[in-house]
């Protein structure tokens, strides 16, 4: 998967190449391939306790990405904005207000769901892009222009209806309803959705010259302005990227819940960043995976799978463990560049 | 010896900020395959003449000519598009990316829009290759340290073009102070890069402090002071001496005729010992003994490392080795009040910047380290505050004679009176004067001087520095040389140490 930093061939020089445990420590791939193993044995304590209980099922599996498609559409977006070195808090009130609009123009404006899906990703974008063009143009910190992002979608969201509105659209709930059958289980709509998203991420970030200048500006703005790189517009981009995913995962969002509520997905932005987090994207930006973010949502997933099995555990586990793992990646992270920076 | 003809020429360059006029009328040429060196006190201009040429600063006159067609650049950009790359003493590059993609980035290799990794890893392999460099293009930048980062940089400025043939392949190289935070084999190792290109045509730009640096790699150098032109030279034909000389801008003779030191009575014991003290990118660790009732100058040329030698004995940076003792007694200098409690006081270069408050009056900034010195619980009865404020004006001659004026609005020579009259109300053993007569009038000037000389007579050491070495030699006992952020030699003063004595010092980097 990865084909960018790492080295396979001996470097050359013996004084320059740090040593091998150095290496492993400093390997880009490693808090990726952390998480991978977490969610592995994750799964396998699940497999051993309620195997039973039908755990095992091939369509159990599959529900995690049923069940969690818009996060990771959501999380996909975050990806690239941390990977840039910035951070957007407006995730969940941009998903919350795409229920809103989505709901109202097929409920009550009567608008086939074909026409209000490119209006609803428009919208999201042009959001993204105008956060984006506030922080490069005024220089102004991410967390607080998303932070006002934030409270003016989820304040739009009232604006639209105080109450929530229900979808009984005919083609909506066919959409929400449709199954593609995969071997022993099937996927929704929403989960191919986001794995697509998450294949062309994958591709951008690693493939174009685009994806690579995210990184640059993640690694060091500055630098990536004196080698000649327009910095501004990744910047701009990326956060549009991230309001056009927000968007999206809003609309898989209607799908999976098939109503608008102006309080869908509050805090939902935080679950994305932790997903990115613990996928082992750094915070600073510049270093990290977008299939690290795929395992990081698989991980919150499989958490809230487990506590469901395990049926005697209050559903705040979720969040206390959640909490535990972001800790824990932190840590790795912050011994991770400790060690790069010596 | 007939000319080649040079690929950039700069002619009559003018650059003019608010207020100063920064380069006037600057002419400059390079000729492919030679390395020349830009050299100049601090503020003569070469940064300002780099960043026109590389577009960062627009010009205000002047014409700029590469490979014999007239250009104009208004970006960085532009520049590296025309074949102009330059390298800055930070290193500009993505850690976080591979050495391969830091090349290339920007400018990868694609096809429909899909980077090609394995062509774009050969092709910097091949490039480092090419440049006689060992480096790994797939490890990240981050594993490797500063100087090989600086070398990828290098690399990366000289590739610029190579990928799918865009641009025009570099032809003018642009160092600025590449070497500052290199060591030896390090600065060996740029130097052999450097010969590398010369030999394949690239012309370089080298600018440096170092003059054993100049003397070892480049072919001819231009001289700037105060912004103008001062002369281009071929190496070989001009030694250290004539170098400096052409720099600081005195002819030898001149030196000597304003040189006539009067030494003072004799030195009492040791106050503040110094062993082995040393900041990385600072000063180079030093020894260096202060008397009490001893001038001790310090010469050298701008950024020599004057002025970090003297925050190093106040603690205004820390040392990272060696050990100061004040009176017998070892202080930790991990702060300014370490020194100011034991006694030592710090006028500052910068006046304006470090040290006094504009807008409190001259009565508020004379008292204001004697108060710190007391603490905040114990104010200055108001009375004795207006005695010693009145005895340090009439003393200094400060004008006007007003203790409510607001500072901002003295003359320079005044501030300079009022920040002495600050630290002298402290008393201390060590006064650390830095530049304290840079920007005043020449009776201002005398004063202090003066000054110095009849505290030192009172028992007070002075380390005193000052650009001018006729002023260093008037007042020392003892002269400290610097060179390279490096005490290279401590004169007594004494009849026979003269400027020239003290030049040849700077120059050849020894005591004789």
């Amino acid at each position: 998967m990865s084909t960018t930093t790492t080295t396979k061939r001996p470097p050359a020089a013996e004084s320059r190449t740090p040593s091998k445990a150095a290496q492993l420590l400093g390997d880009r791939r490693l808090p990726v391939l952390v998480t991978a193993g977490l969610f592995l044995a994750m799964y396998v304590v699940g497999l051993s306790r309620y195997q039973n209980y039908g755990f095992g099922e091939a369509q159990v599996f599959m529900n995690l990405f049923i069940d969690n498609g818009y996060l990771l559409v959501a999380a996909v977006g975050v990806t690239f904005v941390i990977l840039s070195g910035g951070i957007d808090l407006s995730v969940g009130s941009v998903i919350g207000f795409t229920t809103m609009f989505t709901a109202w123009l097929v409920e009550r404006q009567g608008l086939p769901i074909l026409v209000v899906i490119p209006m609803a990703l428009a919208v999201g974008a042009f959001g993204g892009f105008l956060m984006g063009y506030v922080i490069h143009n005024f220089e102004i910190q991410p967390f607080i222009v998303t932070l006002a992002g934030l409270f003016l979608f989820r304040g739009l969201c009232l604006v639209i209806s105080k109450e929530s509105i229900s979808i009984g659209d005919s083609s909506v709930s066919s959409m929400a309803g449709a199954q593609v059958s995969l071997g022993a289980g099937f996927l929704s709509i929403g989960a191919i959705v986001a794995l697509v998203v998450l294949a062309v991420a994958f591709y951008v970030l690693h493939y174009t010259r685009f994806g690579r200048r995210v990184y640059a500006v993640g690694g060091n703005e500055q630098s990536a302005m004196l080698m000649g790189l327009p910095q501004g517009g990744t910047k701009i981009a990326v956060y549009t990227i991230s309001g056009f995913c927000s968007a999206l995962a809003g609309l898989l969002f209607t799908l999976y819940i098939q109503s608008g509520d102006p309080l869908h997905a509050t805090g939902m932005e935080l679950d994305a960043i932790a997903a990115v987090v613990i996928g082992g994207t750094l915070l600073t930006g510049g270093s990290g995976y977008v299939i690290g973010t795929l395992f990081g949502v698989l991980v919150l997933g499989l958490i809230k799978s487990l506590i469901q099995f395990e049926g005697t555990l209050s559903s705040w586990w979720t969040k206390i463990a959640t909490g535990v793992l972001l800790c824990a990646f932190i840590l790795i992270q912050r011994a991770m560049t400790a060690r790069r920076k010596t | 010896m007939a000319e080649p003809q040079p690929v950039l020429e700069m002619t009559g360059i003018v650059k003019e900020f608010p207020g100063v006029r920064a380069l006037s009328g600057v002419d400059f040429r390079l000729f492919p395959g030679e390395i020349h060196a830009l050299l100049g006190e601090n503020g003569a201009g070469k940064s300002t003449l780099i960043k026109v040429l590389t577009g960062v600063h627009s010009l205000d006159g002047g014409t700029i000519t590469l490979s014999g067609t007239s250009v104009r650049f208004d970006s960085p950009s532009q520049t590296q598009q025309a074949g102009i790359s330059t390298v800055y003493q930070e290193v500009n590059l993505c850690p976080n990316l591979s050495v391969a993609e830091n090349i290339f980035i920007g400018r990868e290799p694609t096809r429909f829009g899909r980077i090609q990794w394995k062509r774009l890893r050969r092709e910097a392999a091949e490039l480092v290759d090419r440049l006689g460099l060992d480096i790994d293009v797939t490890a990240p930048l981050s594993s490797y340290p500063l100087a090989v980062q600086q070398l990828v940089a290098i690399v990366r400025s000289v590739g610029t073009g190579d990928a799918d043939g865009q641009g025009a392949g570099t032809k003018v190289l642009i160092l600025d102070e590449p070497t500052s935070s290199l060591d030896r084999d390090e600065v060996l190792e740029l130097f052999a890069l450097m010969r590398r290109l010369k030999d394949q045509g690239v012309a370089i730009l080298f600018v440096s402090h170092f003059l054993d640096q100049i003397y070892e790699i480049c072919d001819r150098m231009t001289v700037l002071r105060n912004g103008t032109l001062v002369g281009e030279h071929m190496v070989s034909e001009l030694d250290q001496v004539g170098l400096i000389q052409l720099m600081i801008g005195k002819a030898l003779d001149q030196l000597e005729e304003l040189h006539d030191h009067q030494l003072r009575s004799d030195v009492g014991e040791s106050l503040l010992q110094a062993d082995g003290v040393g900041r990385v990118g600072g000063v180079a660790p030093f020894d260096l003994e202060i008397k009490k009732g001893e001038v001790i100058g310090l010469a050298g040329l701008l950024g020599s490392g004057r002025t970090e030698l003297a925050r190093l004995l106040f603690g205004a940076d820390q040392p990272d080795s060696g050990t100061v003792t004040i009176g017998g007694k070892q202080v930790s200098m991990s702060a300014p009040n370490d020194a100011i409690s034991e006694g030592v006081a710090f006028c500052s270069e910068n006046r304006k910047t470090e040290g006094l408050v504009p807008d409190l009056t001259v009565r508020e900034n004379i008292i204001l380290a004697l108060q710190a010195s007391r603490g905040w619980t114990r104010p200055i009865p108001v009375a004795q505050r207006d005695e010693l404020v009145a005895k340090y004006i009439k003393a200094l001659d400060i004008r006007p004679a007003n203790p409510e004026a607001r500072v901002g609005q003295l003359s320079g020579g005044n501030q300079q009176k009022v920040l002495l009259a600050r630290w002298l109300i402290t008393q201390p053993k060590l006064l650390i004067l830095d530049e304290p007569t840079r920007g005043i009038d020449i009776g201002a000037k005398a004063e202090i001087q003066k000054l110095v000389v009849s505290l030192s007579e009172d028992g007070m050491a002075v380390l005193y520095i000052a650009a001018e070495l006729e002023e260093v030699l008037r007042l020392s006992h003892t002269i400290g040389v610097l060179r390279d952020r490096k005490l290279v030699a401590q004169l007594a003063n004494g009849p026979e140490i003269t400027p020239t004595r003290i030049l040849e010092t700077i120059a050849s980097g020894e005591h004789q």
